[in-house]
């Protein structure tokens, strides 16, 4: 069974329809990257999968559960929605890490509000809190991040940034791991050190899906490729035909626009 | 010179009580304002529209007219055209009703200063906490407060100053603070009359305590430095 089943998705502005209706699924420890100029709809999806934008028609299903219908959004609470967002984990192009808190903090507050909400949670509270400070620290750790686990966010480096804001949402065991431009707002060497965090979840088979400009890094780490325009998928399959032999035109066209644009910047 | 000295220690007992009653309407303006103003910046950015029409309506119309003629219509509007003195006689329902004008006139300044420091802060702080599963409080008070502190602490250190002095304007309905103390030796108090320099005097309290107030916000600028 697909752990993300996504069908048929519809989101409009105003009069500007951004999606037309996207469907896709995924398996268990699948990478899913999206490509597609500016403008295609590939952040509006992922707003619609973590449920910053509701769509307008379709529906989202985790491991069979349906979190959303549009059928019967009017009647979805606020705290429903909340729970559902719990599947999904996001990693934004700007980072957002909460200023005031070190990386630490950063990585275990969340947790700690859920914590909270355990009905134990006052007999249990050192053992919980204990349990979130280690697996925080495991996951700096991992980043590469030790040293700076009592640094805040200001005097990091965007891509120590970036990693930080990674460890938080791994810090809530999503299901599904979304990446919006990961490496947009980073200089080329610090793209590297956040490409290979990725690459090293995908290594341990973390269902995610990137929408990302790295051609070469998303051939190498994908398990597949959606190629979006307009609001639609115009192409979806492995990494080896929508990057290397697409069947649609519109797919050749904005892959060659790329290979020139490499040219330019190349060295 | 002689005769200030001499007179020197029955004004400096009487200024010092009238600075009381001053430093009293500060802090209850302070306690009320400050608090209330975060209601009203809500009021004023509800995504509910005549609530935010209502309560912008209200906020130009305080700031649009002077605190003195807010003072003079709250004191004496229920007495002199209801009948019905609300605030009860003397100096307590003096102070009552300064406090009153104060507090609301204050709180529409501080909402404005309020609601654009929240405004200031990135969605992305926002979306950030909503993909972690936090609810909108959790939001509000663990994310985006501080940071809104931070931002706003300047400005609320000029309106907080420009208080401790206007606080002389109720001097308009007789509340006995440290410029009616001063003003009182004009006319003959504690016996001395015609002495100007009492009133003059004042004036070094104001100076003097804007000092206090202006160390002690610098100090919580500088507590807030450790991020950005």
């Amino acid at each position: 069974m697909a752990i993300l089943d996504v069908k048929d998705i519809r989101k409009r502005f105003g009069n500007t329809e951004v999606l037309k209706g996207i469907s896709f699924s995924l398996e268990q420890g699948q990478v899913l990257s999206i490509i597609g100029s500016s403008g295609s709809g590939k952040t509006t999806l992922l707003r619609c999968l973590n449920f910053l934008e509701t769509p307008d028609g379709g529906s989202i299903a985790v491991n069979g559960q349906v979190l959303f219908d549009a059928a019967a959004a009017a009647s979805r609470r606020e705290a429903d929605i909340r729970r559902s967002r719990l599947h999904f984990g996001l990693v934004f192009q700007s980072f957002n890490l909460f200023p005031q808190y070190t990386a630490l903090e950063n990585v275990m507050l969340a947790g700690r509000l859920l914590a909270k909400e355990q009905p134990d949670y006052k007999a249990r509270k050192k053992e919980l809190l204990d349990q979130l400070d280690q697996r925080a620290r495991a996951l700096l750790d991992q980043m590469g991040l030790s040293s700076r686990m009592d640094s805040y966010p200001h005097q990091l480096s965007g891509g120590q940034q970036q990693r930080v804001a990674i460890a938080r949402a791994l810090a809530l065991s999503p299901d599904i791991l979304c990446f919006d431009e990961p490496t947009s707002a980073l200089d080329p060497e610090l793209t590297h050190e956040v490409l290979r965090v990725i690459r090293s979840l995908a290594d341990q088979r973390t269902t995610m899906i990137i929408v990302t400009h790295e051609m070469a890094f998303a051939r190498d780490v994908s398990s597949r490729v959606i190629f979006m325009d307009g609001g639609q998928v115009v192409e979806e399959g492995p990494p080896s035909q929508v990057l290397e032999d697409p069947v649609q035109e519109r797919t050749r066209r904005f892959l060659e626009s790329y290979h020139q644009s490499d040219r330019f910047t190349g060295p | 010179m002689n005769l200030m000295l001499q007179q020197f220690p029955v004004v400096f007992q009487a200024l010092n009580v009238g600075f009381l009653q001053t430093l009293k309407l500060f802090f209850v303006t302070g306690l009320g304002a400050i608090p209330l103003g975060l209601v009203i910046a809500f009021g004023s950015m509800s995504r509910f529209k005549p609530l935010s029409a209502l309560t912008r309506l209200v906020i130009w119309v305080v700031r649009g007219t002077p605190l003195m003629i807010q003072l003079l219509i709250i004191y004496y509007f229920p007495g002199i055209e209801l009948h019905n003195n609300w605030w009860g006689g003397g100096e307590s329902g003096r102070f009552l009703a300064s406090s009153i004008a104060f507090i609301f006139n204050y709180a529409c300044y501080f909402s404005e200063i309020y609601r654009g420091g929240i405004q200031s802060i990135p969605k992305g702080q926002q979306e950030a906490g909503l993909v972690l599963g936090m609810t909108r409080g959790q939001i509000f008070y663990r994310v985006t407060l501080l940071q809104v502190i931070k931002r706003i602490v300047p400005p609320m250190s000029n309106e907080i100053i420009t208080l401790v002095k206007d606080t002389a304007l109720a001097r308009i309905i007789a509340l006995q603070e440290i410029i009616w103390a001063g003003q009182s030796f004009m006319r003959g108090s504690h016996g001395i009359s015609g002495a100007i320099w009492p009133l003059f005097f004042t004036a070094v309290y104001y100076l003097l305590f804007n000092g206090v107030v202006t160390v002690a916000l610098g100090r919580l600028e500088k507590r807030l430095d450790y991020f950005r």
